[in-house]
């Protein structure tokens, strides 16, 4: 039996129906097409997936479709603006060398969007604590910590 | 210092817009008209005989589009020893070996069919231990793989590895000291964050296309046609076309069951088919680092210099073949190489087992090597009453140098990598405190100028330029991540006189990019790079020549700069590029300016005793590190951390520190937190939070130290720097701990309760 939800998705209402089973990953995915969210695990492990639930991260593979009823989800598709211009955190990203396979990117992104929205002026220490749920393979963060800072910094 | 507009430049990778906002297409996000998912089963046994599969209910299952078993398909053999298939029939000799292979039109349905297929095992006796498995009456893991000089059957390879130079026992018995010791390292993996995959896809006349995430489609392209052929299916095409590939690290150097297995489902079915791993089947049925046991002895005379060093190794294969057995070829570089040794012993052995079955991994089994060699350099040190700073100082190489397995040493600023290191970590105040701080170092060397370990070590690169002057450069060169495409449009800009963004790099098709070996070997920038700057030269020359006629000016005497071709003796008299080029194209008999260079660098394969100069130039360096041990806990904080790398030229210093940065946590983790944990040939911990690789919390803050030699050889003087941050990572962490606590771990990794048992070890 398909459910009816109704969200607002990157600033745009969604009304659709689902299987009940599906993850929010998958809604996005497979059903909207949104694929700049990545799957890294699949078991809320890599925060590859991360996407803001009402402007906090969440892990879209484990969490239930239908519990984002009446919310607002941020994807990294929503975060450029209506030109198509990155937002601060992705061009610094850009900018400091925090990005090599990419496959990472814009769950750690919105990570750190997260954080900078909670705290503007974060230490060092809440950086790394801020995007610790998110795994990189490629940079050893360096890069990634570097960026955030220079954005609170601006 | 020359005046250089794109080279040495902090230039962002060309792709990263894509990637930060999500449009980049990975190989999870790719979807064909019509497409199947694949799903596989694999065995639940280490070791067992099949006695029968039952497919029956899986075939009925609505939606299901076949069912392929090793009963049902044509024999392909695969792998560096050709002793692998892509499903298994009779026997499965691995937890990862694949049994059946299901299409359905939705995942969900191939993995229920998966469910509904009956096997039938008899169990085998297993073998775990590699040292076991050498033994008489050991459980034969391929019967038929037969070896001696009685071709009786065995579970030793028949991969002789053996390097001698010198005279090893005259030596040991001439040294003033020698230290004799067995360290051992086991399963790493690359823990790419995106997971394996393909999708594979014939057309109406049979010929192929794999997208793929490889990190050699020229070599793979040659795999797929071979399986075509012995699909029956000989003269056939295949073609690679590769996605934006999510982490590589040597991961995808080889091809593998699953790509077989997508090739056969696609063609039984007449569809495209995509088969993507979870992150589980990632961590079980991929190939990590390949473990060992060292048996080492180094000696030293009086005053600390080197006398020989003497290797004994054993590598567990597991199960079947692919690159990892071929990883003591590497190894042979820091033991032959690392430090001037005059004499020099190696001999290794790989042993099939019951174990997953290994591969190559960031160094090529460079990091077990150089834990073992540069961990008892400070053994040896000691003994010599010697600080190991001023011990690698008197054995460091040098420039000119030719080493006992024959390489020529180009440039080498080993010397001024140690000599950086000891600086930033104030070495002769710092070190030998033992209150639970300590400092220490380790060294490397690696291929910096190619590795021909292939019959060819070359790439291609064309290059051709539209009316307006953009810079099309099609190159045979891998990006998966670590940016080759950037690093290749700056030599091209540099030696054209353009800018970066005039430059578009294609190197993703087969059909449409000449040939290159792959990305191994720290290889791209310096042999993709210098196959690059060549085909730059050529058309630079061609397009000289066009000006020229309508400049009234002699080839020579014109030169391109910020996208204007101007006169050297009367700069004043330019025309800007375009111009140029359209004037070309469009007068009668036009021209299109094009331009293909193949760059195959004048290295050597190793001859029949392994030796021969493998890299036209040598990558050295050296990392430093401070650590705090916890007494009480076994805990190993690092506090400092150095990482000083001979990298020839920075052709851009953002993305070299990228991979200084990247390889050096890497490393850290091999150090001191990763470990594959097999139970009886199971993968016990196939999830991120039971493999521990490194988070933004637990890397400490690494300090790039840049040495620039500038070779003759490398593109504007570069040489590799892909694999040499994850090197010397693990003995510089081992020695630190010694002086910090003094305890000697000799086995990977270097975990609280090791540190702790040794720490009351040395109590009593």
């Amino acid at each position: 039996m398909k459910q009816m939800i109704k969200f607002i998705l990157n600033g745009e209402p969604v009304e659709l129906e689902i299987e009940p089973h599906l993850t929010l990953l998958q809604l996005l995915r497979d059903k909207l097409e949104l694929t700049g969210t990545k799957e890294g695990c699949g078991m809320g492990e890599c925060g590859a997936c991360t996407v803001l639930l009402d402007g906090r991260t969440v892990n879209s593979c484990i969490f239930p479709a239908l519990e984002v009823e009446g919310k607002k989800v941020m994807t990294i598709e929503g975060l450029t603006d209506a030109q198509g211009n990155l937002h601060p955190i992705q061009k610094a990203f850009v900018e400091y060398g925090a990005i090599q396979c990419g496959f990472c990117t814009p769950g750690m992104v919105l990570s750190a969007k997260a954080l900078l929205d909670e705290s503007p002026k974060p230490t060092e220490e809440e950086i790394r604590h801020g995007i610790a749920g998110n795994l990189c393979r490629c940079t050893g963060y360096l890069q990634i910590i570097q960026a955030i800072k220079a954005v609170s910094e601006q | 210092m020359q005046d250089f507009i794109n080279i040495g430049k902090r230039i962002p990778k060309m792709d990263a817009e894509e990637k930060v906002t999500g449009k980049a297409i990975y190989i999870h996000d790719l979807k064909i008209p019509g497409m199947l998912y694949g799903k596989i089963l694999y065995s639940p046994h280490p070791h067992a005989r099949i006695l029968n599969i039952d497919t029956t209910k899986a075939e009925t299952l609505p939606g299901v589009k076949a069912v392929l078993t090793g009963y049902n398909i044509p024999t392909i053999k695969f792998g560096f020893y050709k002793d692998n298939v892509p499903l298994k029939a009779n026997k499965v000799c691995s937890f990862r070996d694949e049994v059946a292979a299901v299409a359905a039109t939705d995942p969900d349905i191939a993995q229920e069919a998966l469910e509904l297929i009956k096997v039938e095992y008899e169990i085998l006796p297993a073998v775990f231990d590699p040292e076991e498995a050498m033994m008489a009456g050991a459980p034969l893991i391929h019967e038929e793989h037969v070896g001696g000089k009685e071709k009786k059957p065995t579970n030793i390879l028949n991969l002789p590895w053996r390097l001698v130079s010198g005279d090893v026992e005259e030596a040991r018995k001439t040294s003033a000291f020698v230290a004799e010791d067995r360290f051992k390292v086991t399963w790493v993996t690359h823990c790419c964050l995106g997971t394996s995959g393909c999708v594979a896809q014939f057309d109406l006349k049979n010929n192929l296309t794999v997208y793929s995430i490889t990190q050699i489609p020229s070599l793979a392209q040659r795999d797929y046609t071979d399986a075509l052929a012995a699909m029956g299916l000989q003269g056939k095409k295949a073609r690679v076309i590769k996605t934006m590939i999510g982490g590589g690290f040597g991961s995808k150097l080889d091809t593998y069951a699953f790509e077989y297995i997508a090739i056969l489902l696609a063609h039984r079915t007449r569809k495209p088919v995509k088969i993507v791993f979870s992150r589980e089947e990632e961590f079980f049925a991929t190939s990590p680092r390949q473990p060992a046991v060292i048996d080492i002895s180094q000696g030293c005379t009086k005053d600390g210099r080197l006398t020989f060093r003497d290797i004994r190794m054993i590598l567990d294969n597991g199960a079947y073949t692919s690159w990892g057995a071929t990883t003591p070829s590497v190894m042979m570089m820091p033991i032959s190489s690392l430090y001037k040794v005059p004499n020099v012993r190696y001999v290794a052995k790989c042993i099939y087992t019951n174990n997953t079955y290994s591969q190559a991994m960031r160094g090529y089994g460079n990091p077990q090597a150089t834990f073992a060699i540069d961990s008892q350099i400070d053994i040896l040190a000691e003994m010599a009453g010697i600080d190991p700073l001023d011990f690698r100082m008197r054995n460091a190489n040098t420039p000119g140098e030719v080493t006992p397995q024959n390489f020529k040493i180009n440039t080498c600023g080993l010397r001024e990598c140690i000599d950086a290191v000891a600086q930033k970590l104030d070495w002769r105040q710092n070190r030998g405190r033992r209150d639970g701080k300590g400092l220490g170092m380790a060294s490397m060397i690696h291929v910096g100028g190619g590795a021909r370990v292939y019959k060819s070590d070359g790439c291609g690169t064309i290059i051709k330029i539209d009316d307006f002057g953009t810079v099309n450069v099609i190159t045979g060169a891998t990006d998966m991540g670590q940016g080759a495409e950037t690093v290749i449009a700056q030599i091209v800009a540099e030696a054209l006189g353009v800018r970066v963004e005039d430059v578009v790099v294609t190197h993703t098709d087969t059909d449409i990019c000449p040939w290159d070996v792959g990305a191994h070997a720290s290889r791209t920038t310096f042999v993709a790079g210098n196959s690059a700057l060549g085909a730059a030269k050529k058309i630079k020359h061609i397009l000289l020549e066009v000006a020229a006629q309508s400049m009234g000016e002699s080839p020579e005497s014109l030169d391109i700069r910020d996208r204007v071709i101007f006169s050297k003796k009367d700069p004043e008299k330019k025309t800007p590029l375009g111009k140029a080029l359209r004037a070309a194209h469009y007068t009668s008999g036009g021209k299109m300016i094009m331009a293909e260079h193949f760059y195959d660098p004048a290295n050597e394969n190793l001859d029949r005793e392994f030796k021969g100069n493998l890299s036209v130039t040598y990558a050295y360096g050296t990392h430093g590190v401070e650590v705090e041990v916890d007494k009480e806990t076994g805990q190993v904080k690092i506090l400092k951390y150095v990482a000083a790398h001979d990298v020839g030229r920075a052709i851009n210093p953002m993305l070299l520190e990228g991979q200084v940065y990247g390889g050096a946590t890497m490393g850290i983790g091999y150090a001191l937190t990763e470990r594959l944990i097999l139970k009886d040939g199971k993968v016990m911990n196939p999830n991120f939070l039971d493999y521990k690789m490194l988070t933004s919390k637990d890397v400490p803050n690494i300090e790039p130290l840049v040495i620039e030699t500038n070779d003759q050889f490398g593109p504007f003087g570069a040489k590799g720097i892909g694999e040499p941050g994850s090197v010397p990572t693990a003995p510089a962490i081992a020695n630190a701990i010694y002086d910090a606590v003094g305890v000697r771990i000799r086995d990977l990794p270097i975990t609280p309760e090791k540190v702790l048992a040794a720490l009351q070890e040395k109590k009593k």
